[in-house]
């Protein structure tokens, strides 16, 4: 099944290939993995989608903590949480085809950002199901090109994060009381 | 003060107590070996960069303190590959600092431009391309809080050439800010009040040792657990010393080469407390017939171990220490009469079978020979190994009674670590007795080291265990591809001029009554000495659970009579 995490990370120069380097070696296959600013400078934000067992998204996530980088990692998976992907379609379009095109995307709350001689760029935000489906009804209009952002998402207001890694989140010691080698 | 970037870098070495280093220098490194000279620290020029990486692994293994080993770029840092790859699968302790070409060539090709932090960020903790010389105090501090805290680990810090020329402001980093780094301490009360109950229901327990205990330093909470709830104890091949060979409760060492008993104990024990190890393919055989009657507790200071291979009831997340320290109060006295009854039933099927209570035939054995090291060395010896039959005899027949004492390559499994990693463990404790129990091929690999041993000046015996083969893989040949020997047939060279070549004192022993005495002659040679023991080419280690088999169905040593007619009639 579809696991949605979310990871905290340091922004600083390489992380992103610390963490795709981790799904390569561990074997897990990413679906999608979103990478962005947040509102400080210093940390970004990763959505990362996998396509697996209960097991391997627990894996996933104890091994994203093992990076020295990542500060925190929760797991929305069937949280109450606001998911969202946004998508560009180049669709083939003439003048006639314009309308009614324009009229499928206001129906699923996208528009039409670009207009050419031969095409439009529609513009969608929302679910995966919801994209999915504007997808399919634009198909027998050409779809000339798409590209599409991989989720995001965002546990909704009043809600803790869900942690499922043991000794981790509240558990740490700071460097004053490192453990003494005798 | 304006300092180099090289000046910077010695300045936090010698802060972080560092007095000996390991390495080579290069183009890229040059302004760090220029900068060294002014510095208190001792440095070892090894011949190999892998040297450099296992002596500085040795080095952190028998001290608990971290290693460091300097590479240049390009083929130096790529050299110290394997002991840094040896160094993570086992977690030692070691910072690798590595010289780069100047940071406005990086990623042109350069010359000897590799990517060395990209080569090793599966193979490390963690890793840093360090391009200006006011990064490097800061990346220096980390690196070793890193290494050696939590579940310990190697950390590289690769320095570009302009970083350590250039000046710049020293300023030592006295606080370590790792906002993402936050070791696990101790597990919850109710979880080891819960441990403290699932110990007292069972019946058959046992305990897994591994090397955490000897990295957390708590093997001595874990006797005092076997001791007071009687609980038998079976050690990872890593875990070996956290218990005295000697104690009644210490069924040895588990897993592919353990004793049948010891892993006839897990595989009808009722409850594991599996200590600082990771069910490792060689300890659990096939996983689907592990330890099928055992409830399991695993304690572990890395969480993504928990789970990984073998699913567990109850998870004590922490440091070792801190988790048995706080557990012990809530355990109670406890004897399990009957269940070391069974065991020692199975023990005593094993002892008839031991190669090491056959009377002398005339043939020498390795065995025989490790076992007469452990005599001549009072078993107070620290040994290290290559990998191979020699390594699971060591193991077997060297009777440590001592944590740290052990010193092999486990998880990476790496030939050519037994030479350099004396060196370094001669480096914690130049009055320790440390001595190489090598194969033959093993020793090849690394040999180069002599130089460096007797450039030290270092006392450091070397048995080679020399059965003219890759003795485990030709033993793999004979039992499961029908003695068919591909490639494990070794022709030489004479190790005694090689030895000699190096002004090392050497002997060969090739008969069994000549063994004592050159033991003797090694204690009482001062400085290096090398014993090239001609044993028996085609011994096989026994027992052995075959490569993914079930651990109870170990290939069994042969039983005396058995091996007497066979004998017989050849
Ligand atoms: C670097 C490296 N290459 C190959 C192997 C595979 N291997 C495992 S044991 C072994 C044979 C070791 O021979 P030797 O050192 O003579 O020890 P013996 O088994 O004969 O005691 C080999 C080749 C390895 N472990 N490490
Ligand atoms: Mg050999």
């Amino acid at each position: 099944m579809q696991h949605t995490l979310i990871a905290i990370v340091e922004n600083k120069p390489g992380v992103l290939n610390r963490v795709a380097s981790l799904f390569r070696r561990r074997n897990f296959n990413i679906e999608s993995l979103n990478v962005g600013h947040t509102d400080r400078k210093d940390i970004s934000r990763m959505t990362i989608v996998i396509n697996s067992e209960e097991a391997d998204a627990r894996r996933v996530e104890a091994n994203l903590y093992k990076l020295v980088n990542v500060l925190d990692v929760h797991d929305v998976t069937n949280q109450p949480a606001v998911i969202r992907d946004l998508a560009l379609i180049k669709v083939k379009a003439g003048i006639d085809q314009r309308a009614e095109i324009a009229n499928l995307a206001s129906i699923f709350r996208g528009r039409i950002v670009d207009v050419a001689a031969e095409s439009v760029i529609v513009e969608i935000t929302g679910t995966e199901d919801k994209i999915e489906s504007l997808v399919e009804l634009l198909r027998p209009f050409g779809i000339l090109e798409m590209v599409r952002t991989g989720q995001v998402a965002m546990l909704r207001g009043g809600y803790e994060p869900v942690r499922h890694t043991p000794g981790a989140g509240s558990n740490g010691f700071h460097p004053e009381e490192e453990l003494e080698v005798d | 003060m304006k300092l180099s970037g090289a000046e910077i870098l010695w300045e936090c070495l010698v802060r972080e107590g560092v007095e000996v280093v390991f390495g080579i220098p290069g183009g890229a490194n040059m302004p760090i070996y220029d900068a060294m000279l002014k510095y208190p620290v001792h440095h070892v020029l090894v011949r190999h960069e892998q040297g450099a990486a296992h002596m500085a692994d040795g080095y952190a293994r028998a001290s608990g303190k971290v290693g460091v080993a300097l590479a240049t770029s390009g083929p130096g840092a790529t050299n110290l590959v394997t002991g840094i790859a040896a160094a993570m699968m086992d977690s030692s302790p070691v910072v690798f600092i590595t010289g780069q070409v100047a940071a406005h060539l990086i990623g042109g090709d350069a010359f000897q431009e590799t990517d060395v932090t990209g080569i090793t960020l599966p193979i490390t903790k963690h890793n840093y391309l360090i391009t200006r010389a006011d990064e490097i105090a800061r990346a220096v501090r980390e690196a070793f809080y890193i290494a050696r805290t939590g579940r310990p680990g190697p950390v590289l810090i690769d320095i570009c050439k302009n970083a350590q020329i250039e000046k710049t402001e020293f300023v030592y980093p006295e606080k370590i800010e790792l906002p993402g780094y936050k070791p696990p301490r101790t597990a919850p009360k109710k979880d080891l009040i819960k441990a403290a109950q699932m110990i007292k229901e069972s019946k058959r327990p046992l305990i897994l040792a591994g090397h955490g205990l000897l990295i957390s330093r708590a093997y001595r909470e874990m006797q005092e657990l076997a001791h007071r709830a009687h609980i038998p104890v079976a050690m990872t091949l890593l875990g070996i010393g956290s218990m005295p060979a000697s104690d009644p409760l210490n069924l040895g060492m588990m897993g592919m080469h353990g004793e049948a008993y010891c892993n006839l104990a897990i595989q009808n024990a009722d409850l594991l407390i599996a200590l600082g190890m990771r069910f490792d393919d060689r300890v659990t055989g096939n996983l689907k017939t592990y330890a099928p009657h055992a409830k399991k507790i695993h304690v572990e200071i890395d969480p993504s171990e928990v789970h990984k291979n073998v699913v567990v009831d109850l998870p004590l997340v922490g440091d070792l220490k801190a988790v048995l320290t706080d557990l012990l109060p809530y355990v109670e006295e406890a004897r399990h009469d009957e269940w070391f009854a069974q065991i020692n039933e199975w023990r005593a099927d094993t002892d008839e079978r031991d190669i090491i209570y056959w009377p002398d035939d005339g043939k020498l054995y390795t065995a025989h020979v490790i076992r007469s090291i452990w005599e001549a060395t009072n078993g107070q010896a620290t040994i290290t190994t290559g990998v191979g039959q020699h390594q699971m005899w060591a193991a077997q027949y060297y009777r440590f009674e001592e944590p740290y004492r052990f010193i092999t390559s486990g998880g990476a499994g790496a030939m050519g670590f037994g030479v350099p990693a004396a060196l370094g463990v001669w480096f914690t404790d130049k009055s320790r007795d440390v001595w190489v129990i090598d194969g033959d091929g093993s020793f090849q690999m690394t040999q180069a080291e002599l130089a460096t041993i007797v450039q030290e000046g270092a006392s450091i015996k070397i048995a080679i265990m020399n059965n003219h083969f890759l003795g485990m893989v030709r033993q793999w040949q004979e039992f499961f591809f029908e003695s068919r020997y591909s490639a494990t047939y070794l022709s030489g060279p004479d190790f005694v001029k090689l030895g000699e070549a190096y002004g090392i004192p050497a002997r060969r022993i090739t008969k069994p009554e000549e063994v004592m005495d050159a033991l003797r002659f090694a204690n009482q040679t001062p400085g290096p000495v090398l014993l090239d023991f001609w044993v028996e080419q085609e011994e096989a280690v026994y027992p052995m659970v075959p490569s993914g088999a079930d651990l109870h169905n170990m290939i069994r040593r042969p039983k005396r009579q058995q091996v007497a007619s066979a004998q017989a009639t050849s």
